[in-house]
């Protein structure tokens, strides 16, 4: 009897054996199986080695198998439990665990996909509602600005009105930059107004009707500011006086009720 | 050992192919033919009866599942069970899921067990083999083969080298070879 290993396969001779009976150890194995795929001397010489072995298994010596074996055998056919097509194996060799890591990894890479995505969706809304604040912010800014420089403004006539009649004492400062027509009105002390009505500011001409300057209403404390965004009064306006009165609500194109207040 | 004659190994062959058709008669027959080796190597591996029961059921089960998992280029049928009930078994005793897909089970043995004259001088010859082979490489050899152990396992049970471990498996798979062959005629 010759031993079928290649010349120059000696080195797998011992490796196939252990092979051939599962004495292998795991890590051995990979570097045989690669080396089979490509050798097929080595390959009929492990089924030949397989066959060696196989003699260990027939020449076991035991007891026959218990009658009921059988009968349970042919009871499970007959029952047609095992009729399975033939591409199911009835012992599913399970793949080892880490065989599913392209799997695992996929889903695991779609969850994050979508994660992601959902991030950025939110992501984007927050920085719509940040940039409209934004712009909110820079508005108000603006105005304040505004204020502060018509305040501040060396040419700004500050007028106080004072109330005609006794406390309480409603008090508003109006301030007016003649060379742009713009003002900001100031006002403590209001009494509150009844429903659906508003305070109008009017600015009295040296010459013409009342002119309106815009329309304002007071807080719980009796508070109110007011700087039309865009006025209606012609710069260098001359004027005899400011004056407020009582109007309806949205106000009124002309005084409509007697002057609560006034000043120059 | 003589080859069966073309209609000795046509006999199995044909079984199987019954099989194929879902013929019942075939699978007890084959089963009369082989149960006996395949528990007797279930029972040699587990020590228990019960456990050997599952794995004939198993077996046989498995063939009559799928009969192509078998055809009559991989030699004896009968040899090819053995070896199937030796590999499931081993699973058994060591809890673990089959790790061999029986398609990738293929051995060549030369031996008749298709008929019950063959089977038994056949089993005969074996174990004749198995006698004559040096009592520690016989031993090393039915470590791997019945208890499943790698030959690392072997060295460490046996106090033994490692590279005397696997020389005495290889030389006694040679050892059982040549004595088969010795008793050709």
């Amino acid at each position: 009897m010759t031993e079928n290993v290649q010349p120059g396969h000696e080195q797998y001779a011992e490796d196939l054996a252990l092979y051939a009976v599962g004495a292998l150890e795991a890590g051995s194995c990979a570097q045989l199986e690669q080396h089979l795929k490509q050798c097929p001397a080595c390959l009929r010489e492990l089924e030949a080695m397989r066959g060696d072995a196989a003699l260990l298994a027939l020449a076991v010596s035991g007891p026959a198998p218990p009658q009921r074996s059988r009968q349970r055998l042919l009871s499970a056919i007959a029952a047609g439990k095992e009729q399975q097509p033939e591409s199911l194996r009835a012992f599913a060799v399970r793949r080892p665990w880490w065989s599913f890591a392209p799997v695992f990894a996929s889903l695991l890479l779609a969850i994050f996909a979508i994660l992601l995505l959902r991030e950025n969706a939110s992501l984007r809304r927050t920085n719509e509602q940040l940039a409209a604040q934004i712009i909110q912010s820079d508005k108000e800014n603006h105005h304040a600005r505004e204020v502060l420089a018509l305040i501040t403004a060396k040419d700004a006539m500050h007028i106080s009105l004072v109330s005609a009649k006794t406390p309480p004492a409603p008090h508003i400062k109006a301030i007016y930059q003649p060379s742009t027509g713009r003002l900001v009105l100031m006002a403590s002390n209001l009494n509150p107004l009844p429903a659906h009505m508003t305070y109008e500011l009017w600015l009295i001409p040296k010459k013409g009707t009342p002119m309106p300057c815009g329309t304002f209403k007071p807080d719980a404390h009796g508070m109110a500011m007011m700087m039309p965004e865009n006025p209606e009064i012609p710069a260098w306006t001359e004027f005899k006086e400011f004056a407020v009165t009582m109007e309806p609500e949205g106000g009124s194109a002309a005084p409509t009720s007697d002057v609560l207040l006034r000043g120059s | 050992m003589q080859n069966a004659d073309s209609q000795e190994v046509g006999k199995d062959a044909a079984l199987v192919h019954r099989l194929r058709a879902r013929d019942e008669g075939a699978m007890e027959q084959l089963y009369d033919h082989y149960s006996g080796i395949v528990y007797s190597v279930a029972l040699r591996v587990l020590n228990d009866t019960g456990a050997a029961e599952d794995v004939l059921q198993e077996v046989f089960l498995q063939l009559w599942r799928n009969p192509n998992v078998f055809d009559s280029s991989r030699g004896s049928l009968g040899a090819w069970l053995a070896v199937i009930a030796r590999n499931r078994a081993i699973d058994a005793l060591r809890k673990r899921r089959p790790e061999t897909e029986v398609e990738n089970v293929v051995l060549s043995v030369n031996c008749d067990l298709e008929n019950e004259t063959g089977r038994k001088i056949s089993i005969e010859k074996a174990r004749a083999a198995l006698a004559k082979i040096p009592p520690e490489q016989r031993k090393a050899l039915e470590l791997a083969f019945f208890q499943g152990l790698t030959h690392t396992e072997i060295a460490a049970k046996t106090g033994e080298p490692l590279g005397t471990i696997k020389t005495r498996i290889r030389t006694a798979l040679m050892a059982l070879r040549k004595a088969m062959a010795e008793k050709q005629v």
